[in-house]
């Protein structure tokens, strides 16, 4: 059998279904077994980056794993974003790479690059397969680190030769054969018992929760947790989905462009209990005088998240599910009413609100126009800048796994791929993508995938003429100097919508949001939207970067 | 404040796993002072001693990430041991118109192997401990030292005596 032919097989083994990926020279024996392949569904991209990104977001809206294919060289350098983006958001991918065959390594041959040694920095792990009989063991390997623990891309690179070269037969491992790897799930009693203690004696106190809790499926845990101590919870933007918006004890996002309840609420709370999240300076503001009188006790499966940013008081190793069971049974109910009352009074008085100076639609009316038209089954990703912070903010999420945003790494250019592979994870639900103008038109070339699958997902361009998060910088910051940020006017969105055979609204009048958007939700292909906003609308409130998460901007402070 | 650890890292002996751990280094920003790496008992297995400096915080950071590599079988943090740790050094030592006996007598109390003599130099092997190598290095400066290398710290921990 064929390395090609063994490397599908053991895909299979691991329950692949999808591959998003694009040919190239040493490719050429697997992409001839990838012909007559039949379990395996495969997508071709129209740019690799595309690719690692349809990857991200089969996973993130599926909790599996993601599974990407690129030529050596250039095709492997193209995916380098891709797995940086789902690295720092901890997402599982699998990225599979060709490279020159074993004999051409080192020699500068055509399309080689070292893609091990480059991605080194951005991967859970990586793998050079030197032997076609190793394929399978490396793969199982691969799913096994990628799914586990703290979750992360590993790449595979396949030489040449090691993809063509013959093995007599195919068996598959049953087990991983990692002897240093061994993520630890189950916490120290010890220190379940220490945070019980603590958390029993708070009289504020905050849950504070990332993405870990996605990650660990914690939802139902989480809420009960919450419930039972009375705790308000605030999440990052990684994080959110996983307590509905109208929860009670819900404060929304933190941080720089999280509500002013949730940043006064850490600010004046007694005790922070972090689950699944990571202290990001984006949430954090100024270390020195983040949340100045809390205890901090800190759940996460990974042990170097803990105490990197800010020393804690009890760290919690463990999956964030078994955590809070083991927390839920061993602590008694607990109340804060004059706490509550507290944190009521900053709701009612700092609501999240907008307004619109400038002509054009308000963005925020249309995302929350979306929330209220798309169901809350919807998967909806966004790309990068104010249209992100906007969904993040006025989107009403109730359910996990529907945003997928790229938070670490901050990637334009995420959402619209991650759509697609979405889509393709979940074909009868509604995939949106809420993007600036900016972000779409660094991956736009992938709605030629998604009118060649068949793939109906939805594209609401906030379209406000600049590169809006970075100009919003420049008119707080840098005197409105508005630096290379203008891109109004650059290009017909509709005629690129209609060019690649995709449907193409614009929309600049208020009356028309609600009618388009119902429109393009009934139409079974991709449809993109060009929704005319105010140009110079900022994403409020705003804690300026390296700042203290109480002084918040808001713009009537600026007007 | 800054604190000096010598570290004890097995890894699986897998190519590229060096390049692993100098790229955490360097991508960390952690600052690495030595680093040995050899075979042990175990040919699968490979040792690396890391002396490495940091405050608090940054120590526990890099052993942490050590231990998160997937080739990382054991880290052991030898600040927490009883152990024992050795340096070599060559050292090509200056001795033209030089006193030989006031040198000879140096490299006599710290125990030094001549290995090779010209006319004009010699070179001297010590090992020891890091401070010993020091004192070293400056007794023989005024001779004037031409070239030096030195293996970086290794060391193992020593095993549990029996208790009589
Ligand atoms: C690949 C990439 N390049 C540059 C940036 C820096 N950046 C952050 S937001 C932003 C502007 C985004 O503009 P647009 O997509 O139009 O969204 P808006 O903020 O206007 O909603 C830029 C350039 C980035 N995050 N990612």
């Amino acid at each position: 059998m064929r390395g090609a032919k063994i490397l599908l097989e053991s895909l299979k083994k691991e329950g692949v279904d999808t591959i998003f990926g694009y040919p190239g020279g040493v490719l050429l024996s697997l992409f001839d077994e990838i012909y007559n392949e039949k379990e395996i569904k495969f997508y071709l991209v129209r740019h690799e980056q595309g690719a690692s990104h349809m990857a991200d977001g089969y996973a993130r809206s599926t909790g599996k794993v993601g599974v990407c294919l690129a030529t050596s060289g250039p095709g492997a350098t193209n995916l380098v974003t891709g797995i940086a983006t789902a690295y720092m958001d901890s997402i599982p991918i699998v990225a599979l790479t060709g490279q020159v065959a074993t004999s051409h390594i080192g020699n500068d041959a055509f399309q080689e690059v070292d893609i091990t040694g480059i991605t080194r920095p951005i991967v859970k792990h990586n793998y050079l397969v030197r032997n076609s009989k190793d394929i399978p063991q490396i793969v199982k390997n691969a799913f096994h680190i990628a799914s586990t623990g703290r979750p992360g891309p590993v790449l595979i690179d396949l030489p040449k030769d090691i993809l063509a070269g013959e093995v007599e037969s195919f068996v598959y491992p049953e087990t991983p054969n990692l002897l240093g790897y061994k993520p630890k799930y189950e916490p120290n009693k010890m220190q379940i018992k220490k945070a019980v203690e603590l958390i029993e004696k708070a009289k504020k106190p905050i849950v504070y929760i990332g993405g870990g809790v996605i990650a660990s499926s914690a939802y139902e845990e989480l809420l009960k947790f919450i419930e039972k101590i009375e705790a308000p919870v605030t999440t990052t933007l990684l994080g959110i989905g996983v307590v509905p918006y109208n929860h009670p004890l819900y404060l929304g996002m933190l941080g720089m462009h999280g509500t002013k309840y949730a940043n006064y609420a850490i600010q004046e709370s007694d005790l922070i209990i972090a689950i699944g999240a990571r202290f990001d300076d984006r949430v954090t503001g100024d270390v020195k005088t983040f949340a100045p009188h809390a205890d901090i006790i800190h759940i996460d499966i990974d042990p170097t998240s803990i105490s990197k940013i800010i020393r804690v008081d009890i760290p919690i190793v463990g999956d964030a599910k078994n955590v809070l069971k083991d927390l839920l049974s061993e602590i008694k109910e607990k109340r804060h009413p004059e706490w509550i009352e507290r944190i009521m009074q900053w709701k009612k008085q700092h609501p999240l609100t907008f307004s619109c100076a400038g002509e054009g639609l308000k963005p925020q009316m249309i995302v929350e126009k979306i929330s209220e038209l798309a169901g809350p089954d919807a998967i909806i990703s966004t790309e990068v800048g104010q249209n992100q912070m906007w969904t993040a903010q006025f989107y009403k999420f109730t359910k996990p796994r529907k945003f997928l945003s790229s938070g670490g790494l901050g990637t334009m250019g995420y959402g619209f791929p991650a759509a697609i592979g979405a889509q393709v994870a979940n074909p009868d639900k509604l995939v949106i993508d809420i993007a600036g103008d900016g972000s779409i038109q660094m991956n736009i070339q992938e709605l030629a995938t998604a009118v060649k699958y068949n793939l109906p997902v939805k594209v609401a361009i906030l379209n406000n003429g600049w590169l809006g998060m970075v100009r919003q910088w420049q008119e707080l910051f840098f005197g409105k100097r508005y630096s290379y940020t203008d891109i109004s006017g650059s290009v017909d969105f509709v005629k690129i919508a209609e060019a690649y055979g995709a449907a193409g609204f614009k929309v600049e009048k208020e009356q028309n949001v609600e009618k388009v958007l119902k429109e393009a939700f009934n139409i079974k292909k991709p449809v993109l939207i060009d929704f005319h906003i105010c140009g110079e609308e900022n994403v409020w409130p705003m804690v300026p970067a390296g700042g203290s998460l109480h002084n918040m901007l808001e713009e009537t402070e600026l007007a | 404040m800054e604190k000096k650890k010598t570290i004890s890292v097995m890894v699986e002996n897998h190519p590229g796993v060096l390049a692993r751990i100098a790229g955490l280094f360097s991508s960390r920003n952690f600052n690495i002072e030595s680093l040995a790496v050899g075979e042990t008992e175990d040919p699968a297995t490979s040792r690396m001693t890391i002396v490495a400096t940091g405050d608090e915080l940054v120590l526990e950071q890099i052993i942490k990430q050590l231990n998160k590599l997937i080739d990382t079988l054991k880290v052991i943090d030898m600040s927490k041991e009883d152990y024992v740790e050795r340096e070599l050094a060559l050292i090509k030592i200056n001795t033209e118109d030089k006193n030989l006996t006031h040198l000879m007598h140096i490299i006599h109390i710290f125990k030094g192997k001549v290995l090779d003599t010209a006319t004009d130099s010699l070179i001297v092997e010590i090992t020891g401990n890091d401070d010993r190598i020091n004192s070293f290095t400056q007794l023989v400066q005024t001779f004037g030292i031409k070239e030096m290398v030195r293996t970086g710290i290794v060391a193992l921990t020593r095993s549990k005596k029996q208790k009589e």
